[in-house]
This record gives C-alpha cells, structure tokens and sequence, in this order.
C-alpha cells in the first residue's frame, strides 16, 4: 500500500476535540458562578467544529481521488505514543477509500445531528455539557475510524463508549437513566475485554504488528502459515466480541434498548448512525484476517443472521417509539455483520451507509414527535399526526419506505445485495449455511416491513389517542430540526444509486471505491451468478417487504380486531416475546446476582473476614495468650526463681554426665 | 554556604532526601501555635524540594547504562555498611511520584488537621525523607534503615490522626510489616557478610548459588509482598486505609504500596534471578488472584475508602503480574502502572476525604445525587474514576495494556484472566459513581454541601493534568526505564533461562534455534555464557550478554534495541 503524507489528516479530529474542550471550559466556568454559558457561542462551536472535520474529509477525499494510485491512501504520523520493546504505537492516522467513507457519513450525519439538537435542547438547561459530550464523541468516533492502528482504534472505542456511557446517562437525576448508562459501559467492556485479547494475540503472531498497513503485508506475505493457525481464529473471535458488544449484537446486545434513555438526537447519532456501527468497521478494517479464517467468518454471519430475526420479532411487540427503533437496530446491525461474515465487505459497509441515513432521519422524526408531544413515548398515546407535522411525516415515510426495501428507495438497494451476496456466498463460508443464512435474513426482513410499518401506521395514522390537552400542543418542531430531517431523508431517498447491483450496472460507485482498500486483503472475486436469478431474488424482496407491510395494514388498518381475537390463543408466545424473552432477567439470575452473592458471602465475608483476618488475628491472639500463660513464671519472689535456677543446673548436669558418657 | 551551593549539584540525592530532614529540624523549633506559619513553610518547602526534584529528571540521562547521580561516603566501614545513593530508571519516576505527591498531602490537610499540626507535618517530612531515602539507597543496610523508617510516621499517622479503630490499625498495619521485615533484616545481614552490603558491588561480581538465591529471595519477598500488598496478605490494607487521615491514605496508596513492588525490581529479582525464575509462577498466580479477587471484593463494600482500597490489591496485582512477565514490556508497564495508580488512587482517596470533611460519613449510602450539588466535585471524581478504569487517553491505560499484552505473550490464560479485571474495574468503580453521585439526593442534609473551594481544586488540578499527560505522552516516561529495566531485570532473567537451557543439555537444541534466528550474536552469548558457567567462580559480566535472545521468540529486537546498553 502506497501512502501519501498529509499533515491536514489531525485536524479532522482536532476540531471537534477543540469543541468539546472549549465548550467543557464554558459550562465548567458557568458551572462555578452557578449560570448558564451563553447558548448562541456554545450552539456555534458545537455545530461549527464537525462542520470543519467535514469539510477536511472531503479535501482528504479530493486528495485521494487526485493520488490516482490504485489502493493509494493518506497517511499522517504525529509522535510515538507507546514504545516497550517490540510493543510501539504511533499515534498516526491512514485516510483510505474505507476510512474515508465512514468518516464522510459521520462527519456529515454528526454535523446535521448537531444542528437538530439546538432546537431539540432549546429548554434544558444542562445543553453546554450536552454539547461537549456530543463534540466529545465526534472526536472518538473519527479517532476510531482514522486511527492507523488497533491502540488507536481502541482510544476511539473507548472513547466513544464513555461518551455513550454520558449521554445515555444524561438526565442522571433519573436513576434508571444512569443505571442504563452504567449497564451499557459495562456490556461494552466485556467487549471491550475480547478486543484487548484479540488485540494482544494478533500483535504475538504478527511479529509486533498492530498498524493496518504493516499487517495486511505481512498478513499477505505469511498467509499459509497464518491461515492454518487457530490464534488466528481465536483473536478474529475475541474481536468478534468487541463488536458484539459495541454493535450490540447477540448475546451482548442487551445494553441498546436501554441506552434509549438518552436524549433522542444521542439515539440517532451514537446508538444508530455511527458509534453501533463501529463492530462492523472492525471486522471488515481487519477483513484481512478475518478471510484467513472460515470460522471466524461463519460465526460473524451466524451471529448477525440470528440476530437480525431475534431483534426484529422484539420490535413485533414494543409499544415506545424509541425502543422499536432500537431494535430495529440491532435487527439491520445483524444484517451487516451477515454481510461481512459472507465476504461482502463492500455491502456491508454501502448498508451501514444508508441506514446511517435512514435510521437517523427515523429516530429525529421520532424525537420530533417526542418534542412535539411533551416526552410522550408510547404510540398507543399517539396516531395522528400526519397531518399535525408535516414535514416529520414524510421524511418519515421516506425513511420507512428505505428500511423495509422498497424500491427504488436506498434501503432496499443495500438489503437486496446483502441477501444475494449472501445467497451465492461460497468463498467464505460454505454455501450450504450460506442458503440457511440466507433464508433467515429474508424473513427477517419480512418481520422489518411488519414492526416498521405497524409503527408508521400507531404513530401518525388513524385518529389521535393523546389527551386533549397535549393533542393541543402539539405543532411542527423548528426549522433547525426540520432541516436535518429533510436532508437525511434526501439521502435515504437516493443514496441506493450509489450501489446499485450488479445487473444494473457494471461497477457501482460505492463497491468501487472500496475497492480501493479491499484489493490488498487478496478477496476472492465477487461471483454475480445468474442475472436472471438476481432479478428474481429481487422480486422476492419485494414481495417479503410487501407481505410483512401488508400483514401489518391488515392488524392494524382493516381489521383491527384481527390482534384481539389472535391475542388469547398466543397469549404464552406473546409473553414472551413482549418480555423481551426474558435475556435481561436471565442475565441478572445467572451471572449479576451469583457473581455478586459469590464476592459478598464467599470471598469477602468467609475469604477475607473469617479465613485470612482470623489467621492474622489468630496469630496475633495466639502471641497475647503464650503471653500471658508465661506471665506467671515472671512472680518477681526470689524464691521461686532460686528453684527455677537450681533445677536448671542439675538439669545441665545430667545432660553433661548424659553426653560424657554417651 | 558557596560550598555548599557549589555541591549541591554533586550531592542531589542526599539534598533531596535530606531537604526534608532540615524542614523537620525548623519545624521543631517553631511554636506549635502557629499552626499556618508550619502549613506554610512546610508547604514551600515540599514545594520547592519538587522544584529541585525536576533537575533531577533533566540530568538523568536515558541512555547510560546502571545507576547515575552516584554518591559514596565511608559510614560504618568496619561493619562494612557505606552510604551508598544513586537512581536509575526504576526509581526515578517512584522519586518524583514522592516529591510530586508530598506538597498535595499538605495541601490536602490543611483543614482537616486540626490538632497537632506541628506533630502531623514532622510526620508528613519524616515519611518524605524515608521514601526518597528507600528509593535512592543503594546499600543494603542503608535500604533497610530507611525502609523501617518509613513505618513509624505511617504508624503515628494513623494512631494518632485515625478514625475509630485507629489504634487496632496502626498496630496490625506495623506489626504486619515489621513482621516481613524481620526476616529480610537476617537476608540483608546474609549477603552483607559473605558478599557485600553494596548492591552495585553485588549485581556486577557475585552470582549466588540457587539454594542461597531461594533462601535470601523467599526473605525478602514476604516483606515487599506485605507490602505490595500480595493475595492473601492484603488485609492490613482496608483497615489502614479505612482509619488513616486522608493524607496518610495518600501517601500510602500512593508511594508505600509501591515501596513493595519497587522491593521487587529493585533487590528480590536482579539479586536473584534464578530464585525469581522459579518462584514466577507462583507469584503471577497470586498476582491474577489479586487482580480478580480484589476487584470483585471491592465491588461489595459499602465504605467508599474500603472500595478504593480494595481496588488497589486488583491494581497492585497488575503491577506484580507485568513485573513477574520479566519482559520490557511487562516491567515497563508495571512501573507506568505503579507511578499510575499512585497518581489514580491517590486522587480518589483525596476525594473521599474531601467529602468525609464535610459531612464525617464515607458510606457510600450516606449519600446518592450530589452530583447536583457538587458538579466540580464530581468531575473530578469522574476523571479519577476513568482513570482508575484505564480508559485509554488517561494514564491507567498505559500500564494495563502493556501488561495484558505481555501477560498474554507470557501465557494466554495469565492474559485472559488479568484482561478481565478490566471488565470489573468498570463495574465497582461505576457502580459507586453512579450510587454516590447520580438519582435525586437522597439525604437532605447533604443538599447543603458546598463544591470545590479554591484550595481543593488546586490540590486535584496537578494530578488531573498529569493523568492527562501520561495517558497521552508515554515515552519521556518509558524511555527513562529503558535501560535499567532490561540490565536489572530482563537480561539477568534472560541469563538465567540461558543457563538453565544449556545445563540441562539442550544446548544442541538451543543452538538450532538461535540458527533459525538467524542471528549472528547469538552464539556468541551462548559461548560467552558457557564460559562463564564452566568459570569457578560463577561470575559474570552483564556486558558479556549483548546479543539477542535466545529462545526462538520472535521478539529478540525487543530485549537488544538499545545497542549502548552493555557497558
């Protein structure tokens, strides 16, 4: 890989690094003189910085373009961080096609994000610090993408959890808020634990190597010996866990629903567009290796399938507007780690792009509806409001239409090619659960076009459930919310022609671009099949989507007493499932409560206190009381002593006599 | 007085130890009524000692090779005991960590000493003077005076400015101790009498034999284990902690702990390696014990000290863990991880007691949503609390990662299981955040409390800046370790494992590895070894041992990129 110095590179991160310092400096100061900053200064710098690290992603962008090198990248070195021995990381940071991309969608998204949240804050009072985190959290997130090494992408890891960890926990007033922030710092660090094993094994088997461009060489010159060794299956997998956990995928997955306790622009920006999509970066960022091992792959693919149905038969049953989108979630997470499990590195990453898109303009609009409805969650307190907002409506539509994969809008173009990738998947992976993995991810996205169209129609249909008195309220949110909206639903609308499938074009932008960087991981061409196979499937999609959109209609529009009836006869199943299938409440009576009993009772309360400090006290105890047995020998009578000293000479004369005549 | 001044740039070492002594002496002389003037005076004077402190890092070289700054003198010479000082790079940041931590204790205690000022501060000097004197001495005898030294302000500390049950802690943490140290006490004389008391005499001419190195070793080691504190000797630690004024908690999470894990690099392993070689696996299981067993301990306790406490047995244990890798990257790591956690634990402890001030409870229940009336406060508290965790950007980053990665090359279940106390740092500290910070207050009488006044926040801005600078820029501190770290500790090991190799006649089998090496040195260690071996007198000259590693590893760069290393 060819690199080209760019010394521009550290300011993309800088900026919003800047931000966050000089907003943090502001609320702490106000914080001291009991005020508040001033909102316009704070609201400028917050949405100002990222703009700038947008705007230096494109010159990078230019710049690459300009190189003309085929796989060519910008490369930028500031100092050493960390040197012991063989162990040395830069803090340097590679600008190539990939981190290019990601950081395109990011910085753009996070800016229009940052916008919105000026009017969505405009009456908290704690809006400075709420900026400095979000400005906090961008620096991480580019950190953690432009990083050219696993250390640095791992600051950027962290640092985007512990922003998630503050945001999530933002109105920490309310208990269950921060407790919510607290569970999904800690699920990430049980990720987090895999990411520094992985990290930790691949350094030992590649020669001290943690740097991107200095492992795919060696990767690539020592393939044979590497692909037979299980280290590297094991540390693939011990990433694997560091994604399950910040891409809230199964088992981990649990903290997400949660972390809906933020505000809503934090859903969008954190816990959809960008810091959840960050486990699929890693895994195609390290792609690399992880072809060297069809394990690996096959677990990624399994466990993305899995849990791109397991999530969305949740949102079957889910009545706040936030935690639907949540799992949908994780539900499209599933669909991308199957797509990078099956080798499709490119649509996995074209799908994180558009879902960037159209989750973040679902989850404004449902902040929106929230602003719009004083804090109300639940769609059974809503319905209506089509007419009441407008513009939140139809970009919702818009975004709804992109997520359950209707043509020609960008969801359906980034879901279809994962499917058929998935469906002719034999490099990777063996074709026959290629076909079984398939299958899941079409009914999945069937359960998709049902909760996501149930959710339109409880929402914003039908005749309005909210009491008279917030029915009167309710108005379209300002402009600088309504602008964000519009432009992410811009994008969910047209970004699919970026990556059109192969039947319809030779070379798609997005596949080609990315190219760029997955030339040098040595992947197996991309087999198109039949074309008329690929038409077809594409009908399928279609259909599915329709069906579960047509399910959802019939429940909820023609005949709404249709659930009613339904609902006895499912009652367990629907218990079930409405409870989430009970993973939390199993969490806790396996591994919290035994874990925690252990450590109390046991380790603490016999280890410690009865075990080890009654030896020390024992011992101690032991002394006093040799102590004062032998007090008594000390009377202080002459007597007595005389009698000791006479009985010990006679003593020592017999030992004497004893020696002499032994 | 030129004569003096003309010194002093001979004599940094005994003025930095001795710099306190005289403050003592001035202190003694003042009356106990002006309680500011001997703040004040103690204040510039720990002050100005860190000021001098800082050309000792700027004449320290990074590149030469053994101890610098060397100061001999005649003491006892017909029992043989010099006053021998000197620092290289294990000690030197352990040197600054004392003189940079010694004018926040007496700022920290401004207010919440009250009673026996005068007492309090010569304590506070006297503990100065014998953790710099611990740390620079170089002659055993001299080791020991100060190590001793150090109990007995720690001890009054506690007994006199305690909690409570202060008398039972100020007894059991002494006797605890003093106990280790009887034992090392006969070592010392062991070796000061058939070698010599000189420890830089001893590294460079004697090689003990392995039944002596196990004998001496094991002496020496249960007094730095206590210390350390090492699992199942630890449970002297809660208690001190829990009944200490706030600056001896300080002072001891932050220095004394490491007085134990410095015993280690400094004596117990260089002296004897072979002994350290053997005793390693031993000692990186009870290191992992620690690591685990403190942390979910800790994550049961109510007492907020008794929490901070326990979570230095998990994070002393990371230390040990990287220390017993015997790799550069491990005892670096180690060290960073010791210079860390001073700065880390020692902040946290600070805090606790600054809260204990307001309101004399430090039950974690006793409060719940101050956050709201404390934001500065609990910004700090939030950054040590990060910090503790090992959030990457802030300095418990540093040393844990390059000791899971090294415990990892070591053997991946020392990793595995020293990477999860990562996941349970998380847990305890947040968990207690979130108890004691977030929700509504849950207490009415502690609406009233009053944030950060001037003097706290300066006691808590040095130690949040340096967290920061040593969570970003890492090599000025690593680099200093270098050479020491690999002389005092990798070589000899390396050495060992050498030798040990070749006595057990897989010479032939070592020779095919270093062929496959293909590293032209190394035979000519291996000769060079042999030699030495074969010699009568077991003596060996580190400077023969310049050539890479010798077993197969792929990391013989690691332990040989300093070419200037060997003398």
């Amino acid at each position: 890989m060819s690199t080209v110095d760019a010394n521009f590179l550290v300011l993309i991160p800088l900026f919003p690094l800047l931000g966050a310092a000089i907003i943090g400096v502001l609320s702490l100061h106000a914080v001291a003189r009991g005020k508040s900053p001033a909102r316009p200064l704070v609201n400028g710098v917050a949405c100002l910085m990222p703009a700038l690290s947008f705007v230096f992603v494109c010159i990078g962008y230019f710049k690459l373009k300009g190189s003309g090198a085929e796989g060519a990248a910008l490369a930028q070195t500031l100092y050493t961080w960390m040197e012991a021995g063989a162990f040395k990381v830069d803090v340097a940071f590679l600008f190539d096609n990939l981190s290019c991309l990601y950081l395109a969608f990011v910085t753009f998204v996070g800016t229009l994000i940052h916008v919105y949240s000026i009017g969505y804050m405009a009456h908290d009072e704690g809006f400075a610090r709420y900026m400095a985190y979000l400005n906090l959290f961008m620096f991480s997130m580019i950190m953690l993408v432009l990083g050219s090494s696993l250390p640095l992408m791992f600051v950027g890891w962290e640092g985007v959890g512990l922003c998630s960890y503050l945001l999530i926990g933002f109105w920490f007033n309310d208990e269950a808020k921060a407790s919510a922030g607290k569970k999904a710092f800690i699920i990430n660090r049980i990720g987090d634990f895999g990411f520094v094993v992985g990290m930790a094994l691949i350094f030992i088997q590649c020669n001290g190597l943690l740097d991107y461009p200095g492992l795919v060489s060696h990767v690539a010159a020592n393939k044979a010996v590497l692909g037979t060794s299980g280290v590297v299956t094991a540390a693939c997998l011990l990433l694997f866990l560091g994604c399950a956990g910040k891409s809230a995928q199964l088992p981990l997955y649990v903290w997400l629903p949660d972390a809906m306790a933020g505000p809503t622009p934090v859903s969008a920006l954190i816990h959809a567009a960008t810091m959840v999509t960050a486990g699929i970066y890693l895994v195609v960022r390290m792609g690399f290796l992880y072809i060297l091992s069809p394990t690996a792959m096959a677990v990624v693919a399994t466990v993305g399938a899995l849990t791109a149905l397991f999530a969305a038969i949740i949102g079957f049953l889910q009545y706040d507007i936030k935690k639907v989108l949540a799992y949908s979630t994780v539900s499209q997470l599933g669909f991308m780690f199957m797509a990078v499990g099956v080798g499709a590195f490119s649509a996995g990453v074209f799908h994180v792009v558009t879902h960037a898109f159209f989750k973040a303009c679902l989850f404004l609009g449902a902040g929106s509806v929230i602003h719009a409805m004083h804090g109300e969650q639940d769609i059974r307190n809503m319905g209506g409001l089509r007419k009441l907002m407008p513009w939140t409506y139809w970009t919702f539509v818009i975004s709804w239409l992109a997520i359950i994969g209707c043509p020609p809008f960008s969801g359906f173009f980034s879901k279809d090619e994962i499917l058929w990738q998935t469906l002719t998947a034999h490099h990777n992976i063996s074709h026959g659960l290629a076909v079984v993995l398939w299958a899941i991810g079409f009914v999945a996205a069937g359960c998709t076009a049902y909760y996501m169209t149930r959710l339109v129609i409880l929402t914003f249909w039908g005749e309005g459930r909210a009491d008279e008195e917030t029915r009167k309220h309710i108005h379209e949110s300002p402009r600088s919310m309504v602008i964000p909206l519009v432009v992410l639903a811009a994008g969910a609308g047209i970004l699919g022609f970026f990556g059109l499938p192969h039947v319809i074009v030779d070379h798609s932008v997005v596949n080609d671009w990315l190219l760029g960087t997955f030339t040098a991981y040595g992947l197996p061409d991309a087999d198109h099949g039949a074309a008329a196979k690929e038409w077809a499937m594409m009908g399928c999609s279609v259909l599915i989507a329709a069906a579960g959109a047509g399910i959802a209609l019939l429940f909820y529009v023609k005949k709404p007493e249709l659930p009613a009836v339904l609902l006895p006869k499912l009652k367990g199943l629907y218990t079930f499932i409405h409870n989430k299938y009970y993973v939390d409440e199993l969490y806790e009576a396996i591994i919290v409560k035994p874990i925690f009993r252990i450590s109390k009772s046991i380790l603490y309360g016999i280890g410690d206190v009865i075990i080890i400090e009654g030896i020390v006290n024992g011992v101690a105890g032991l002394m006093r009381d040799v102590g004062a047995r032998l007090r008594p020998i000390q009377t202080g009578d002459t007597r007595v002593y005389a009698r000791w000293i006479m009985g010990a000479t006679i003593l020592t004369i017999a030992l004497v006599f004893w020696l002499a005549v032994v | 007085m030129t004569g003096i001044f003309f010194d002093m740039q001979d004599h940094l070492l005994s003025i930095l130890t001795f710099a306190p002594l005289i403050g003592l002496l001035v202190i003694l002389l003042m009356s106990g009524r002006a309680v500011n003037g001997i703040r004040w005076f103690t204040l510039v004077l720990t002050l100005a000692i860190f000021l001098v402190s800082l050309s000792l890092v700027s004449r320290f070289s990074a590149d030469a090779s053994g101890f610098q700054l060397l100061e001999r003198a005649e003491w006892f010479s017909t029992l043989r005991i010099s006053y021998l000082l000197g620092v290289d790079g294990l000690s030197l940041w352990l040197v600054m960590l004392v003189t940079f931590l010694s004018p926040i204790v007496v700022l920290s205690s401004w207010r919440a000493i009250d009673d026996h000022v005068k007492e309090f501060h010569l304590m506070v000097l006297l503990l100065q003077m014998a953790m710099t004197g611990t740390l620079v001495s170089l002659d055993l005898m001299l080791f020991f005076v100060f190590w001793e030294l150090m109990l007995i302000p720690m001890f009054l500390m506690i007994g006199i400015w305690g909690g409570k049950r202060r008398i039972y802690a100020s007894v059991k943490f002494f006797i605890y101790t003093m106990a280790g140290s009887a034992l090392m006490l006969v070592a010392i004389f062991y070796i000061g009498y058939k070698y010599s008391f000189d420890l830089t005499l001893i590294l460079q001419e004697y090689t003990l034999s392995r039944q002596e190195q196990l004998w001496l070793f094991a002496a020496f080691t249960i007094s730095f284990a206590i210390k350390v504190p090492m699992f199942p000797l630890h449970t002297w630690l809660p208690d001190a902690h829990v009944e200490a004024p706030t600056a001896g908690s300080v002072i001891l999470a932050g220095v004394l702990l490491k007085m134990g894990t410095y015993g280690f690099v400094r004596f117990a392993v260089p002296l004897f390696p072979e002994a350290a070689l053997a005793a390693a696996p031993l000692f990186k299981t009870l290191a992992v014990i620690g690591i685990i067993y403190g942390a979910l301990v800790a994550m049961v306790q109510t007492d907020m000290k008794k929490l901070v406490a326990y979570s230095s047995v998990s994070h002393l244990g990371v230390v040990m863990l990287g220390i017993f890798t015997f790799s550069e990257l491990g005892v670096k790591g180690g060290i960073y991880q010791m210079i860390g956690h001073g700065l880390s634990t020692g902040s946290l402890f600070l805090l606790v007691g600054i809260i204990y001030e307001r309101r004399h409870k430090r039950m974690i229940s006793d409060f719940g949503g101050i956050m709201h009336v404390m934001p500065l406060y609990g910004v700090c508290f939030m950054i040590a609390t990060l910090s503790s965790v090992g959030l990457p950007g802030l300095n418990g980053f540093i040393g844990e990662i390059m000791v899971i990665i090294s415990a990892v090359r070591d053997h991946v279940v020392w990793g595995v299981l020293a990477a999860s106390g990562m996941i349970l740092g998380a847990v305890y500290m947040l968990w207690m955040v979130q108890r004691v910070f977030f929700g509504e207050i849950k207490h009415e009488e502690n609406r009233g409390l009053k944030d950060l006044s001037l003097r706290e926040a300066l006691v808590m801005l040095p130690l949040i800046i340096m967290m920061f600078v040593m969570g970003v820029v890492t090599t000025p501190f690593t680099s200093r370790m270098t050479v020491s770290v690999n002389e005092q500790i990798v070589d000899r090991i390396e050495t060992v494992r050498v030798l040990q190799a070749m006595d057990s006649d897989s010479v032939v089998a070592h020779g095919d590895m270093i062929e496959s090496t293909k590293d032209r040195h190394s035979e000519d260690i291996v000769n060079a070894l042999a030699a030495s071996r074969s010699s009568a007198a077991r003596r060996f000259d580190p400077g023969t041992v310049a050539g890479p590693s010798t077993d197969g590893v792929p990391f013989a760069a690691e332990r040989r990129q300093r070419g200037d290393g060997a003398p």
